[in-house]
């Protein structure tokens, strides 16, 4: 990073020192990195500790310290609480991730091959469905819920993520579907297969790896929702985190610190589950949200 | 494909549409009757003492959060980027966040920054106490003049792995033997990172300030699971959510969200434009 690195190999004379800073700048950077790490997992910490003290443990004085019993109280109590909304959450998370797929699916396939005149304004309009506050459609939202008798259901917040879930995921499958060869496609056609017969044999079958990115990014969004979940679910479908708020959230003071964090991570165990089990797709995912396929 | 095009249609620009008839309607309670107010209500919510104060906040946040994510995240990709041992693992550890909702880890985060004084301090504040660094201690959140600042720290953590993920692709996108020539030309590190890897990144430079941005101007889960509805952290969709549910306003409801959306909108229809048209040409 000084003058003297500026050397070609060659000049090198002395290859120690170079060998020499090199394992410097590694150890340097080793070093800092675990200083993340630690940074990085406070919170997590925190939230396993805290989980398993006793009610009695659980006050600030001995906030950072070890259990010195290690309790299921938390666990048990954030189990009763928010078992209705765990159940709701699966009930919205599954059956919406597997429709966003399936639609997402035709859409990448058609969007990746059918070049129709305006394909980009349309193409462009979709994406920015992504982007959208949606805040800016919720008022007639709510109204259009109860116009077709969803408002408050578990199938109406299933409606809204699939509906607002298709830009995302369409995307994944388009960024996906362009790097078919078209040479393979085209002799489907050629042999006389039309668009949905080419989709169920040659396409739908090499999809797999698209599939796994969508159900995972669907399924983790929907079941980290929060937004849609206030404005249009009720007491029957409220999800596990607008549970979760009303107990251990900030409007929830009296609750024991080892419920809230029980609490938090029992609500975070299935994504968290999701993503260590299948994290590599849902780093794809992450960077088909950046546009990048 | 056509149903899901009408669908968008409908539920994206169809919905956009109400809402701004609903804004511009001078509907202000659940009775009286829709008019049109000639979009007077755009100017009047800025007499709500409240709506100033929320949007200041969230473009405190958005510098802060934005800023501060784009460094960690480039940092991080930055230390991983030659490839070292375990690299997955620091991977996997700095993007977990991401898996977690801002409703979940909030809870952990309203105990990290709690402001107590010390004999009832929880969190970092004890843990400053603790080691000796006092002078650290502060009120985060419930500061007045930087607690939105604050509020900025949980989003950095929940959000700085997936810059560093972006900016790894970047650092891996950028050919070794590119790195290479300038080297036998006598380029030091820091000149080859300077005029040939740096450079090459500025697309996904972009790409993490128009996601982050938008991200930051639409933040809602976040205060809500730490501070709740509160005027020293209100943002722009904690004040449409007010509107909404607790005066049961939906002109003004209507009004604020438009705003939200405007501002979503200037940042992010160029770049999608830009991204769209490159995309085509390549």
């Amino acid at each position: 990073m000084t003058a003297t690195t500026i050397s070609a190999p060659g000049k090198a004379g002395k290859p120690g020192t170079r060998g020499g800073r090199a394992r410097g700048a590694r150890i340097a950077k080793y070093a800092m990195l675990l200083a993340f790490v630690v940074i990085f997992l406070m919170p997590v910490y925190v939230l396993v500790v805290t989980s398993f003290k006793s009610l009695q443990e659980a006050d600030p004085s001995q906030a950072w310290s070890l259990p010195k019993h290690w309790s299921t109280y938390g666990w048990r109590t954030a189990w009763s609480t928010l078992r209705p909304g765990l159940e709701n959450s699966f009930k919205i998370a599954v059956p919406g991730a597997l429709i966003s797929a399936v639609l997402g699916s035709l859409n990448g396939f058609v969007l990746s091959r059918w070049r129709f005149p305006g394909a980009d304004v349309v193409f462009t309009l979709f994406l920015f469905g992504m982007f959208i506050p949606y805040q800016a459609v919720m008022i007639p939202l709510q109204s259009l819920l109860i116009n077709i008798e969803l408002s408050g259901s578990i199938r109406g917040l299933v409606l809204a993520h699939v509906v607002y879930g298709i830009p995302i995921c369409t995307l994944i499958f388009r960024n996906y579907y362009v790097t078919i060869p078209e040479d393979l496609i085209e002799a489907a056609r050629v042999d006389g297969a039309g668009m949905l017969r080419t989709y169920w044999s040659i396409v739908a079958p090499v999809s797999g790896p698209a599939f796994a990115v969508v159900l995972i990014w669907q399924f983790t969004s929907m079941w980290n929702d929060f937004l849609f979940a206030v404005f249009l679910g009720s007491q029957e479908s409220w999800p596990v985190t607008v549970l979760l708020q009303n107990t251990s959230g900030s409007g929830a003071t009296a609750v024991p610190y080892n419920v809230q964090m029980a609490s938090a991570l029992l609500a975070s165990l299935p994504t968290l589950l999701v993503y260590l089990l299948l994290g590599r797709f849902f780093m794809r995912g992450l960077m088909a949200g950046a546009l990048k396929g | 494909m056509s149903p899901s095009i009408v669908a968008i249609g409908l539920f994206v620009y169809g919905l956009i549409f109400w809402n701004t008839k609903v804004a511009v309607s001078g509907k202000h309670d659940q009775v009286s009757p829709s008019g049109f107010d000639k979009g007077k209500n755009f100017v009047k919510v800025w007499d709500i003492p409240t709506w100033p104060t929320a949007v200041r906040h969230a473009l405190i946040f958005t510098a802060v959060f934005v800023i501060g994510a784009l460094i960690l995240g480039f940092f991080l990709a930055f230390l991983m980027e030659k490839g070292l041992k375990g690299e997955a693992g620091f991977r996997v550890i700095f993007l977990f966040p991401m898996a977690i909702s801002f409703i979940a880890s909030g809870v952990v985060w309203r105990w990290l920054m709690n402001p107590a004084p010390p004999e009832r301090a929880v969190g970092l504040n004890q843990l400053f106490n603790k080691i000796g660094l006092e002078g650290l201690s502060n009120d985060w959140w419930q500061d007045q003049h930087w607690g939105m600042a604050a509020m900025a720290i949980p989003a950095m953590w929940q959000m700085s792995g997936y810059v560093m993920a972006l900016y790894l692709a970047g650092f891996r996108g950028v050919s070794e033997d590119l790195r290479e020539a300038a080297r036998v030309d006598g380029a030091s590190e820091w000149q080859t990172y300077r005029y040939v890897v740096l450079p090459q990144l500025r697309p996904v430079t972009l790409s993490a300030l128009i996601i982050l941005g938008h991200i930051s101007l639409k933040v809602f889960d976040l205060i809500m699971a730490i501070a709740g509805p509160q005027v020293i952290t209100y943002v722009p969709a904690v004040a449409m959510f007010q509107q909404v549910f607790e005066r049961g306003d939906p002109a003004n409801g209507a009004t604020m969200a438009t705003y939200l959306l405007v501002a979503v909108a200037v940042l992010v229809i160029p770049y999608l434009v830009w991204s769209v048209r490159t995309e085509r040409k390549s």
